[in-house]
């Protein structure tokens, strides 16, 4: 990834045309942390300026810090084939916050969102079809949302009596154990 | 007796039909929602999510050694393939540096990998197609190769071999000779396949000018790997951004010309050629030594040493009950797996837990593009492009 330099050079001259609030350059990858409101047009810039080029979405990923005040960071992984690049921008949100959807740009961006979406409860703006995507039909909840337990809230069984699976509330005979600590002497 | 009018203006709603889950051309458990107009597809929805283990979420609660046998799980074709990519992953946030021959032994395994999925690949799409014989023969090779998966590791599917640091264990003795032997013959098995297919009338009439994907779809659709070669763009990040001793040897990247399903085709037969061609240059190049990093925060100890000394011993059981920490920080680390790009997006914490793992599974975003690849073709066709796809459930819900 020789580019890179050359790439964060040009960056430097970007942040005067496009609303970036912070690049970080480590681990030879760089970081763009951008306002959540203009995160459309600055992907629609980053794909269509000449010397960017990252036409494509490579993926869309949450995190959950449920310590911050805005909880969730939303990562838009770019690549830029033309310029053998990588690019990732960062647009931080609560739950409440929305965020607008960027399928007009990238048409990939459709099932990441949802994902999104469904794993964090992150809204999306504009989305033509924002579903659940990966859990059950009916399911509640955002499961890699920090404060999700790791068993779920239900379980699923095969009842004999009714002849058909059905949903409980989950019964754990012993609750689930987080060695939460780095040594088991340290604590 | 006279026809009225209003009796021939009937109306005519899209028929709306049910694909999968169980339907053996759904590669596993797709759950297609089709409208037809006739014959011909209007709107493909998949439903996907079937086999969602929460994988991510898993990997929130185990430590960076207990994380890396999920990785197999996930596309069960492929499995060392992502083993490697998280490994890349922990050993980048880790600054750790790996020995030479456990780069080979990687990269040799990795390929093999790779003629493991697209064997399955090339023989499920000719079977959902219709030709048995294929099918047949790719899995008697696959389970060759799977001797050699369990020769190393011990597990003919899920692994686990490749570890932050290196690999697990050393190469048996005479598994570089069976190799060697396997290659000498595959090539000719390779031969007969094609043998069967790439002039095959049916064949071609079944793919030729099926699923078309332009170069603008491609990259808007985010595609990967072989979707991404097959419409014509010359990127393999074993070249662009290359990781290990792909540096080292010596392979091209076959392009496709039209975007189709043949040419998709073609280009897996050809990337078997060339894994063929870099597994023999490993195995003339590979070289003696070490096959696991030095450095003792990242290794335990080996076996001899336990026995030895105590304070090892105390470092073995450490180093797997509470494996080790990371600092605060956080990478993305891509790999040319068969099936595409699969990322690993790790977020560490400095704990001895990854605080976020996302996976970014190439299928996923494939199957995404499955309502724009079939719209428009006959019913037939769709079970042609998922197979061209080359989905595997397992990734693609993670």
């Amino acid at each position: 990834m020789s580019n890179n330099i050359i790439v964060t050079e040009n960056f430097k001259n970007i942040s005067q045309i496009c609303p970036i609030k912070k690049i970080q350059y480590y681990n030879s990858e760089i970081i763009l942390i951008v306002q959540t409101n203009d995160i459309l047009e600055i992907l629609l810039f980053f794909k269509n300026h000449f010397l960017c080029q990252f036409k494509i979405l490579t993926s869309i990923s949450g995190v959950d810090y449920p310590k911050s005040l805005y909880r969730f960071v939303v990562v838009y992984d770019l690549l830029s084939i033309r310029y053998n690049t990588r690019l990732k921008l960062k647009i931080f949100t609560y739950e409440l916050g929305s965020i607008f959807s960027v399928t007009s740009v990238f048409s990939a961006a459709g099932w990441f969102e949802s994902e999104v979406w469904d794993m964090f409860g992150v809204f999306f703006k504009n989305h033509s079809n924002l579903k659940r995507i990966l859990t059950d039909y009916g399911f509640n909840g955002y499961p890699l949302r920090k404060d999700f337990p790791l068993s779920g809230f239900i379980e699923m069984r095969y009842s004999e009596t009714q002849k058909r699976v059905i949903n409980e509330s989950i019964e754990l005979s012993q609750e689930y154990r987080t060695f939460n600590f780095i040594s088991p002497w340290a604590n | 007796m006279t026809l009225k009018k209003k009796s021939l203006l009937k109306k005519i709603k899209n028929f709306t039909i049910n694909f999968g889950p169980q339907h053996p051309a759904a590669h596993g458990v797709l759950r297609l929602i089709l409208e037809l107009d006739g014959e011909v597809i209007l709107r493909a929805e998949p439903h996907i999510g079937l086999l969602h283990r929460g994988t991510e979420k898993l990997i929130e609660y185990k430590n960076y050694i207990q994380a890396l046998p999920y990785l197999d799980r996930l596309d069960y074709v492929s499995m060392m393939a992502q083993e490697h990519s998280y490994c890349l992953a922990v050993e980048k946030l880790f600054n750790a540096k790996i020995p030479k021959r456990a780069q080979y032994i990687r990269v040799l395994f990795a390929e093999i990998t790779r003629i493991l999925n697209h064997l399955l690949a090339v023989g499920c799409h000719a079977m959902d197609v219709g030709a048995m014989t294929p099918f047949l023969w790719a899995f008697e090779e696959r389970e060759k190769l799977m001797e050699f998966y369990e020769r190393v590791s011990g597990a003919r599917l899920h692994s686990s071999y490749f570890r932050p640091g290196g690999v697990h264990l050393d190469l048996p003795k005479g598994l570089l000779t069976d190799i060697y032997i396997f290659v000498e013959q595959f090539n000719l098995r390779l031969v007969e396949m094609e043998d069967m297919l790439t002039e095959n009338r049916i064949w071609k009439q079944r793919l030729i000018n099926i699923g078309v994907v332009s170069v603008k779809d491609a990259y808007d659709w985010g595609f990967s790997g072989v979707m991404l070669r097959g419409s014509g763009i010359s990127w393999d990040l074993r070249k662009s951004q290359p990781y290990e001793i792909y540096r080292e040897v010596d392979f091209k990247i076959p392009v496709g010309k039209n975007g189709d399903c043949y040419d998709r085709y073609l280009v897996r037969v050809f990337e078997m050629r060339e894994s063929i061609k870099i597994i023999k240059q490993c195995l003339i190049q590979i070289p003696h030594g070490p096959i696991k990093s030095t450095d003792n925060k990242l290794i335990p100890p080996s076996r001899y040493k336990i026995k030895q000394s105590m304070e090892s011993l105390i470092h073995h059981f450490e180093m797997y009950t509470q494996s080790f920490t990371i600092p605060a920080s956080e990478t993305y680390v891509g790999t040319e797996a068969p099936k595409g790009e699969f990322g690993v997006y790790l977020v560490s914490d400095g704990s001895n837990r990854p605080y976020r793992c996302k996976i970014k599974a190439p299928g996923f975003s494939h199957l995404q593009a499955l309502n724009h690849m079939s719209k428009g073709h006959m019913i037939a066709d769709v079970v042609t492009i998922i197979g061209t796809q080359d989905i595997v459930f397992g990734e693609v819900d993670r």
